[in-house]
């Protein structure tokens, strides 16, 4: 089985895995089991009917949010943990609002690159809409709101906005200004999704900032073999991330999905836990 | 700034024990409480009515 074969399996699975519970869509009803104080490895709202575990970003928000904290040790923790172990490989292989982005991006269209500038914004999104919003606009009982969440996040409007309004009318009559904002973010999301291989990822996603800040350290890594290294070029232009696997390994813009590593003539790119490229593994194996 | 491979492992363990110290610290706090209050609701600022 193929590298692309296999990622998509597992992003199929890890999509199954985090929406066990589909049959709560006809009623509009939650989850609302233990696992929901479990926070899911990637992306993916809390209120969408078939959410099995709790969306990371939306806990860090609403525990540094709420009346007793100003900070979530338990949520930090677990992104530090998993961010440590995996880096950006839950981006690539198990965000569930990944693996939509890249359906969209299968809708034959022309193609195009965005510019670095922008792979900085979703830095800018971290700092300000989950950490220093929800803490400082408090209300007069001291609780704050989760801003990313409120304002941006098109994960939740798709899973949870859009199911929960279309299941409970008296939900539809209280739609607004924020309800269009976050239906227009959606929007936009999904039609430069289409021409710009995960748009979001790239420029909006917090959680896709801290593990990419984390890939730096990450345990599972790109390994590259210099010695064995052509300079071609083929990895690089074959990465939809706009990385070059050679100069910047632990580059946070990768979402390690191992296309370079499959694309490399001389297998000099290895994906994995451990050092050393498939080469060097196949040598020592032969010796 | 490239980190030599015994460095990154020492700031790997450091990190992980870290985390893992946090993590215990938060479930110590009851965070866990708040964070499936908040998931077993409809989040109304989630879905954008809030």
């Amino acid at each position: 089985m193929n590298n692309a074969v296999r990622r998509k399996l597992i992003q199929l699975a890890a999509f199954g895995f985090t929406n066990t519970h589909i049959g709560n869509f006809a009623a509009g009803k939650l989850y609302t089991g233990k696992w929901k104080q479990f926070c899911n490895p990637g992306l993916h709202c809390y209120s969408c009917p078939a959410a099995t575990l709790a969306c990371p970003i939306g806990a860090m928000q609403a525990v540094a949010g709420s009346m007793q904290f100003n900070f979530s040790f338990y949520v930090v923790g677990f992104l530090l943990a998993v961010g440590v172990l995996l880096g950006r490989f839950v981006c690539g292989w198990i965000c569930p609002f990944g693996l939509v982005q890249e359906l969209f991006y299968k809708i034959p269209s022309h193609k195009c690159k965005l510019p670095k500038l922008f792979t900085y914004v979703k830095y800018g999104i971290l700092i300000l809409f989950v950490i220093v919003l929800p803490v400082t606009a408090t209300n007069y009982m001291g609780m704050g709101q989760p801003a990313f969440c409120q304002y941006i996040c098109p994960s939740g409007t798709l899973f949870g906005g859009i199911p929960m309004t279309a299941t409970h009318p008296e939900l539809r009559t209280t739609t607004g200004f924020l309800f269009g904002l976050k239906m227009g973010i959606l929007l936009l999301t999904i039609i430069a999704s289409v021409f710009v291989f995960r748009f979001f990822c790239k420029t909006l996603c917090p959680l896709g900032a801290i593990y990419g800040l984390l890939n730096k350290v990450s345990i599972h890594h790109l390994d590259v073999d210099k010695s064995a290294c052509i300079q071609c070029g083929k990895c690089a232009r074959t990465c939809k991330m706009d990385v070059n696997p050679v100069t910047s390994p632990r580059s946070a813009e990768c979402i390690r999905c191992g296309a370079c590593a499959a694309a490399c003539p001389k297998q000099a790119i290895r994906l994995g836990f451990r050092n050393g490229s498939k080469k060097e593994e196949h040598h020592h194996e032969n010796t | 700034m490239k980190l030599s491979t015994p460095k990154r492992a020492i700031l790997q363990c450091a990190f992980l024990l870290a985390a893992a110290l946090m993590i215990v610290c938060g479930i110590n706090r009851g965070e866990q409480e708040t964070v499936w209050n908040k998931a077993a609701n409809i989040c109304l600022e989630c879905i954008g009515l809030g």
